[in-house]
C-alpha cells in the first residue's frame, strides 16, 4: 500500500484536485454554516432531554441515543414509547417510520457525488444525515464535497448529543415551569421544518392540516385512542401519505427544484 | 417484561444508520417509481405533523399555553424564522402565558 501511494504521488501533484479531495477553506465554510445548526440542536437537544429522562434513560445514555442517531422526531418518537415499556421491535418500527424521510434525502445525496469519491464518504456522510445538514449540503451546486459537510458534523453532532445530555441534568434542577417552556423546543423544531414547505405548496399546507386535525381525532376517539402512541402514529403516517402519494403524485423534478431552492 | 436501555439504544442507532447507509451505498440509482418518490416526499410533512399536534398542547403545564406555542410556532417559520428562532418563539410563549394562566 504504502510504496504503491509513494509510486503514485508524484503523477498525483499535478493532477488538479478532485472535488471531493480535503480542503481547508471547503471544511471552514462548512463550519461556518454549522454554527447556527449547532445553536438550534443545542437548544432544542434539551427538551429531546427532557423527553429522555421521562423515558429513563440517563445522561450518558441520553447522550448515546443523540451522538448515534442524530434524529429529533425519531428519537422521540422512541423515548415517547420507551416510557410505555415498549419492545425492541416497535422501537425499532417507530424509528423507521419517524426517519423515514432520511431514507429519501440520503438516495438525494448519492446522486451528488462525484464519480470516483472514495466509498468511505459515503459511511460518514451516512452517519448525520438530518433536515438541516441535508439542507446546506444539497443547496451547494456541483458534486459533493464531503468536507463540506463533515465541517459542520464536527459542530452540529457533539451540540446535539450534549444538549441531550445536559436536558435530562437539568430536567432534575429546573422548576417545572421551565421544564413546561423547553419542552415545547422540539415541537417548535417540527414546525420550523414543515411549515416553509406547506408554505410554498398547497398540496403539502393540506396534508399538515389534514394530519393535524386526524391526530386531534386519533388522540380523543374511543378504541383508536387505545392504540399506543408510536402505533397511531405510524398508522396515520403511512395512511395519509399513501392516499397523498396516489392522488397528488410528485414529479422528480419539483422536488429537485425545491431542494434546490 | 423490563427492557434494557442500551439494548434500546442499539436497536435506535442500527434502524437510524441503516435507513441513511443503505441508500447511499446500495441504492446509486434515482427512485423511479413515481409511489414510492411520493410516498416518501409525504412522509416527513405528515409525521412531524401528526407528532406536533395535539402533543405540543398536552406537553406544557396549561393546555392553553401550548396551543398558543403552536400558533406563534406555524406564524414565526410562515414568516421565515430559523429553526432557533421558531424554537425559542415557541418556549418563550409558554414561558410567558404560564406566569398568568
Amino acid at each position: 500500500m504504502d510504496s504503491e501511494a509513494k509510486i503514485l504521488t508524484p503523477e498525483l501533484v499535478n493532477v488538479k484536485k478532485p472535488v471531493w479531495a480535503f480542503s481547508k477553506k471547503t471544511f471552514c465554510e462548512g463550519m461556518r454554516d454549522g454554527v447556527p445548526i449547532a445553536l438550534g440542536y443545542f437548544a432544542v437537544s434539551f427538551s429531546l432531554g427532557i423527553a429522555a429522562r421521562r423515558a429513563g434513560f440517563t445522561p450518558f445514555q441520553g447522550f448515546l441515543v443523540s451522538l448515534l442517531n442524530n434524529a429529533s422526531a425519531g428519537e422521540y418518537a422512541a423515548f415517547a414509547i420507551i416510557m410505555a415499556n415498549a419492545t425492541y421491535l416497535e422501537v425499532a418500527v417507530i424509528t423507521l417510520i419517524a426517519n423515514a424521510r432520511y431514507l429519501l434525502m440520503s438516495c438525494a445525496l448519492a446522486q451528488r457525488f462525484a464519480p470516483g469519491t472514495p466509498f468511505w464518504h459515503r459511511l460518514v456522510i451516512g452517519y448525520d444525515v438530518t433536515d438541516e445538514l441535508f439542507g446546506i449540503t444539497i443547496a451547494r451546486p456541483g458534486s459533493l464535497n464531503p468536507y463540506y459537510t463533515y465541517g459542520a458534523i464536527v459542530l452540529a453532532a457533539p451540540a446535539w448529543a450534549t444538549g441531550t445530555a445536559l436536558g435530562i441534568i437539568a430536567g432534575n434542577l429546573l422548576p417545572l415551569r421551565a421544564v413546561s417552556a423547553l419542552s415545547v423546543a422540539l415541537y417548535g423544531m417540527f414546525l420550523a421544518i414543515i411549515i416553509p414547505p406547506a408554505r410554498k405548496s398547497k398540496v403539502v399546507a393540506a396534508l399538515v392540516a389534514i394530519s393535524f386535525a386526524l391526530s386531534f381525532v386519533c388522540n380523543y376517539l374511543p378504541g383508536i385512542s387505545a392504540l399506543s402512541e408510536g402505533t397511531r402514529t405510524i398508522v396515520l403516517t403511512v395512511a395519509i401519505s399513501s392516499a397523498a402519494a396516489v392522488l397528488f403524485p410528485v414529479n422528480q423534478d419539483e422536488q429537485e427544484a425545491e431542494h434546490d431552492a | 417484561m423490563t427492557h434494557n436501555n442500551y439494548i434500546y439504544i442499539a436497536v435506535m442507532a442500527l434502524v437510524s444508520y441503516a435507513i441513511r447507509i443503505l441508500p447511499l451505498t446500495l441504492i446509486r440509482k434515482p427512485i423511479k417509481n413515481r409511489f414510492i418518490q411520493s410516498f416518501l416526499y409525504y412522509v416527513p410533512y405528515v409525521t412531524l405533523a401528526v407528532m406536533t399536534f395535539p402533543a405540543i398542547v398536552n406537553a406544557t403545564q396549561s393546555p392553553v399555553a401550548g396551543a398558543m406555542a403552536l400558533v406563534v410556532g406555524i406564524a414565526a417559520a410562515w414568516f421565515g424564522a430559523s429553526l432557533f428562532q421558531v424554537s425559542v418563539a415557541c418556549c418563550a410563549v409558554v414561558f410567558v402565558l404560564e406566569f398568568f394562566l
